[in-house]
């Protein structure tokens, strides 16, 4: 670590761990209450279980991109962060409004909580994802800015490389798509339609740019590859994402009361999607094959290229999977959607954090570059855990969609939607089943932080050229 | 990457590109702003119509439905379920007001809510409203949602 300020992203990873384990309990929850339908009922219903999933996630990433960019900026720039009181107090606001806004879930009924919020004055509650009460959406503006301020004026004062530009742009583009969180209208089509550009710019657009700017700099920094080339790749994959991901949003266009031309639109710019994720898969393996140093930490270069593998297939191969209007027509909104959910967002942003995390964390704990051989191995073991158990859930997942697509829609007798879900509950056991082996690979994460603190840490291994040797 | 593909080319790509389908995509959402009011059923929403929305969101129907493909999966479409329940808002009211309070053992069940006949009404006359949108190629492909 060569600023003392990068440690406030500490805060921001540890924080952003403890409620992905949350996270993923909730999810397990849900899991159960799918096969079990009174699981926990009427305490804790389906629908507040998935709040607590899905806003867990959001938020538990954004303090993954905000410790990345607190972590990663100063030693860009080359200069302590600007203000790090600030990023600290934001830390601390943004917990306490997550962890209430959560417990509003929890302990009072929904209405309740509207109520108690006055949602009534600025209504944006209930829609998906976007479940957070006006008051904690207003928090979440705040602590944006804030961000974007510290962050952006450490970039303007120091030196000014790509991936803080591009990381710049991503975040700031994050902070604007979200004021379309407060745009409400009564008419459902106008709702929908803008919804998108919260949900759709920021993980199929936004959000990629802050995915690339942060793997190149790990790349960067674990395989001494020079910059210039790294900096050239990460400019043609953003292009490519924001090329085709812009028109893209169009594949979410297709049967809400949008013109039929979306159909033609959305195909063609989503069947493309793809692409910048491959190109990512090729740029993170290239890189590492023209590697010029073997950075000690062999985990975070594990994490680098398992984001760039599975954001292909999850983001990419999955999405592309149900994402021409025909296919879609028989898909949209079954467990193929929530399959290719869950692989996209684990491929693309969870490893990425882990990534990040897996990093710098060694350094923010006093170590030079890496941890002790023995707590990446327990790392490794996590990321194989957690990531073959994901491919399982999303194959389950799957196997439940195309069974649900066929039985309700595509047969010449369609079943009504509870019949098939009791037909098809087989995958959904399975798929907690690996949902649980993904829950031991993530206590295995945790473990790693604690296995092998006092063992010295892993060094680099010095490749000899053959024409030295 | 080639040697003759240089960085400030590929700056220049993403910049261009990323301005000009941008605005591709503000022109055909301009473009759709046209088309809405001939398929967003408009002229049936009513005060009341506006109101069963609030009460949609408020109680958060997203989070166990789906409306017109999009929410949650654990439970029916309702993009369609005023004609799935017979063109009845009534049937849909009896439906929400019967759910047991405890639940069904071993089954999913759709929480009790203690509406009022009015926000029974609201939220009846909201899901008629949302049927009538005329939706690509009729979506979704049959009544079962």
């Amino acid at each position: 670590m060569k600023y003392k300020s990068q440690s406030v992203a500490k805060l921001y990873f540890v924080a952003a761990i403890a409620l992905f384990v949350g996270q993923i309990l909730f999810g397990l929850v849900m899991g159960l209450q799918y096969v079990i339908g009174d699981f926990l009922f009427p305490e804790i219903p389906f629908n507040a279980a998935r709040m607590v999933h899905t806003n867990l996630l959001i938020v538990w990433l954004l303090f993954g991109f905000m410790g990345s960019a607190y972590y990663l900026v100063p030693e860009e720039s080359e200069r302590e962060l600007v203000a790090p009181w600030l990023a600290k107090l934001m830390f601390w606001i943004f917990l306490i409004a997550g962890a209430a806004t959560v417990a509003g879930y929890l302990l009072v009924p929904y209405a309740k909580l509207a109520e108690l919020t006055m949602d009534d004055l600025l209504p944006t509650m209930g829609r998906e994802f976007l479940e957070q009460p006006t008051v904690t959406k207003l928090g979440i503006v705040v602590v944006a800015l804030s961000f974007l301020f510290s962050i952006g004026m450490t970039i303007l004062k120091g030196r000014k490389t790509v991936v803080t530009l591009v990381l710049l742009i991503g975040l700031t583009g994050l902070a604007v798509f979200f004021l379309f969180a407060f745009y409400n209208p009564e008419n459902l089509v106008l709702d929908k339609y803008y919804w998108w550009w919260v949900v759709h710019l920021w993980v199929e657009g936004v959000w990629e740019l802050i995915l690339g700017a942060i793997l190149a700099f790990i790349l960067i920094k674990t395989t001494g590859v020079d910059r210039e080339v790294i900096e050239k790749w990460l400019y043609v994959i953003i292009a490519m994402t924001l090329i085709t991901g812009l028109i893209g949003t169009g594949h979410h266009y297709y049967w809400i009361g949008t013109p039929d031309f979306w159909q033609w639109w959305g195909s063609i710019f989503s069947a493309m999607e793809p692409i910048p994720f491959f190109m990512m898969t090729i740029f993170a393996f290239n890189m590492v094959n023209r590697r010029r140093r073997n950075h000690p930490n062999k985990a975070a270069v594990l994490w680098a290229l398992g984001t760039a593998v599975m954001a292909f297939l999850g983001a990419g191969v999955w999405g592309f999977l149900h994402t021409l209007a025909p296919v879609n027509y028989y898909t949209h909104g079954t467990q193929i959607t929530a399959a290719h959910g869950h692989m996209a967002f684990y491929g693309a942003y969870v490893m990425i954090v882990l990534a990040m995390i897996s990093y710098a964390m060694p350094m923010m704990r006093g170590r030079k570059a890496a941890n002790s051989p023995s707590s990446q191995v327990v790392e490794m073991w996590s990321f194989w855990l957690m990531t073959v158990s994901m491919v399982f859930i999303t194959l389950f997942l799957t196997g439940a969609g195309i069974l649900q697509t066929y039985l309700q829609r595509y047969s010449d007798q369609p079943l009504d939607f509870m019949t098939v879900q009791d037909k098809i509950s087989l995958f959904y056991w399975l798929r907690e089943i690996a949902g649980v082996i993904f829950l031991i690979g993530l206590v295995l994460y945790v473990v790693s932080f604690f296995v092998g603190t006092d063992d010295p840490e892993a060094v680099e291994k010095i490749e000899v050229d053959a024409e030295t040797a | 990457m080639s040697e003759t593909f240089t960085k400030s080319m590929a700056r220049n790509i993403f910049y261009g590109g990323s301005v000009f389908f941008f605005l591709l995509f503000l022109a055909l959402t301009f473009a759709s702003h046209q088309d809405f009011p001939s398929r967003d059923n408009h002229e049936a929403l009513t005060e009341t119509v506006a109101k069963g929305k609030r009460i949609w969101e408020t109680h958060d129907c997203i989070g166990c439905h789906t409306l017109l493909g999009e929410g949650a999966y654990f439970a029916p479409e309702l993009g369609n379920v005023y004609e799935r329940f017979g063109n009845s808002t009534e049937a849909i009211k009896a439906f929400i007001k019967s759910r047991p309070v405890d639940g069904v053992p071993g089954r999913r069940s759709m929480p009790q809510f203690n509406l009022s006949d009015e926000e029974l009404e609201q939220v009846a006359q909201f899901l008629k409203y949302a049927s009538g949108i005329k939706t690509a190629n009729n979506w979704p492909p049959n009544i079962k949602g």
